[in-house]
């Protein structure tokens, strides 16, 4: 028999703070594969909620491109707001 | 529970013919300024074989730990120490599945690496082949078996490959509570009657060396360990961290009154460590050879386990079908 589907794993937490990737788990159906992921990422209280996402439906961006993707943002300093010269006396921006 | 790399070939070529030299160089600076290789950046094959290679086997050792405490779930000595034991063995089956996820980022599945294990091909752990004869075992392998394996892995939290690093984070966190519950058994053992005195110093003599062996071959006996630390897989060598144990070890043991099993054990003013005895490399290439007193024992054990949870393999395989095909009609 050939692996279950693979299925990443997300975690809140607590209250306030997103879900995030903490591994994943095989499960041959979504409803084991969140119980997995609870026997598997939260033996401690590690979390309050669950998400398992199928593996497959994750479109992930080439780290090859990266360079095209991220970079044109280094070049737009005028988006930070450390390139705009305020005079020390203004307060308060 | 940890393995060190076990049954490398000799002769990894470090780079593959076929390899582009300008990716090579920029992934060697990449390592080299410490950032963190993730599973769809390009990596030299040997890195990917090396890896692939460290963290199923360390998955194995995890599983294959189970073992050797499992056997004693039952004949726990009172109904906390069994409370605890059953947490931990399924915290070793938790570090497998880990290591397994992080092994399968990088291209090899599952059933492959469970294959490798079952067919006797992957190597594990030697330790897990030595037998658990009493209760004080359980606790010398908590306290020493965990205390090798924190040592071992604290490094590799900081180990190039991100799903690797962040797996053993993870595993780091719950080691702790395994160590501690060994050595507190340990020290009630201790601290009773004269044959538990005796039972945790017998426990002792025979984890004492097989703990050492778990930090792999001596240096100059371990050749890709330069090439492992440059791509900073590995962050310290084999007989760096047998040092660090021995010294932090030795101390833990006075205080239980218990005596180390080497004679030749001796502090050094001038390193500002201990010098100790050689160990039997004999005996540990020979149980790396599968020659270890319960080697087959255990992967009979792991075979057994894995057939006799078929049918629920099969069952949960049954139901999802069932389902599918009731919400397609």
């Amino acid at each position: 028999m050939s692996d279950w589907p693979l299925w990443e794993v997300f975690v809140r937490a607590k209250g306030g703070l997103a879900h995030r990737h903490v591994g994943s788990v095989h499960a041959p159906d979504a409803e084991l594969a969140l119980r997995h992921a609870r026997d598997t990422y939260t033996r401690r209280q590690e979390g309050v909620s669950l998400w398992v996402v199928a593996s497959a439906a994750i479109i992930a961006s080439d780290p090859d491109q990266s360079g095209e993707l991220f970079e044109p943002a280094a070049d737009k300093v005028y988006r930070h707001p450390t390139f705009y010269d305020i005079p020390d006396v203004v307060k308060h921006i | 529970m940890y393995t060190t790399e076990l049954g490398k070939q000799p002769n990894v070529k470090p780079i593959g013919p076929a390899e582009d030299p300008a990716l090579l160089e920029a992934f060697e600076a990449r390592v080299a300024a410490d950032e963190f290789i993730e599973p769809k950046d390009w990596m030299p094959e040997a890195y990917r074989r090396t890896l692939v290679r460290q963290i199923s086997q360390h998955a194995h050792s995890e599983i294959v730990g189970m073992l050797p405490e499992g056997n004693w779930i039952t004949r726990a000595p009172s109904l906390r120490r069994k409370q605890i034991l059953l947490a931990k063995v399924q915290d070793e089956a938790g570090h497998g599945l880990y290591l397994y996820c992080a092994a399968e980022t990088l291209g090899t599945s599952r059933e492959e690496m469970i294959e490798a294990l079952h067919s006797g091909k992957a190597k594990y752990s030697t330790i897990f082949n030595y037998p658990t004869l009493t209760w004080a075992d359980i606790a010398a392998i908590g306290w020493l078996v965990d205390g090798a394996a924190i040592m071992n892995q604290v490094p590799l939290q900081r180990t190039s490959y991100g799903p690797y690093a962040r797996a053993m984070v993870r595993v780091c966190k719950e080691e702790s509570f395994h160590q501690r519950q060994g050595y507190e058994a340990m020290t009630e053992l201790a601290n009773g009657t004269a044959a538990q005195k005796r039972m945790a110093q017998d426990a002792f003599n025979r984890w004492w060396w097989p703990s050492l062996m778990m930090f792999g071959p001596p240096d100059e006996n371990s050749p890709n360990t330069a090439q492992s630390m440059r791509w900073r897989i590995k962050r310290d060598t084999n007989d760096e961290l047998r040092q660090k144990f021995v010294d932090i070890t030795v101390p833990q043991a006075e205080y239980l009154g218990l005596t180390v099993p080497d004679s030749a054990l001796k502090w050094n003013d001038d390193k500002g460590g201990y010098d100790f005895g050689e160990v039997d490399w004999d005996e540990f290439y020979a149980v790396v050879r599968g020659e270890g007193p319960v080697a087959r024992e255990r992967m009979t054990a792991r075979r057994e386990a894995w057939e006799q949870g078929a049918w629920v393999r099969e069952a949960a395989a049954a139901h999802e079908a069932k389902r599918r095909k009731r919400a397609a009609a």
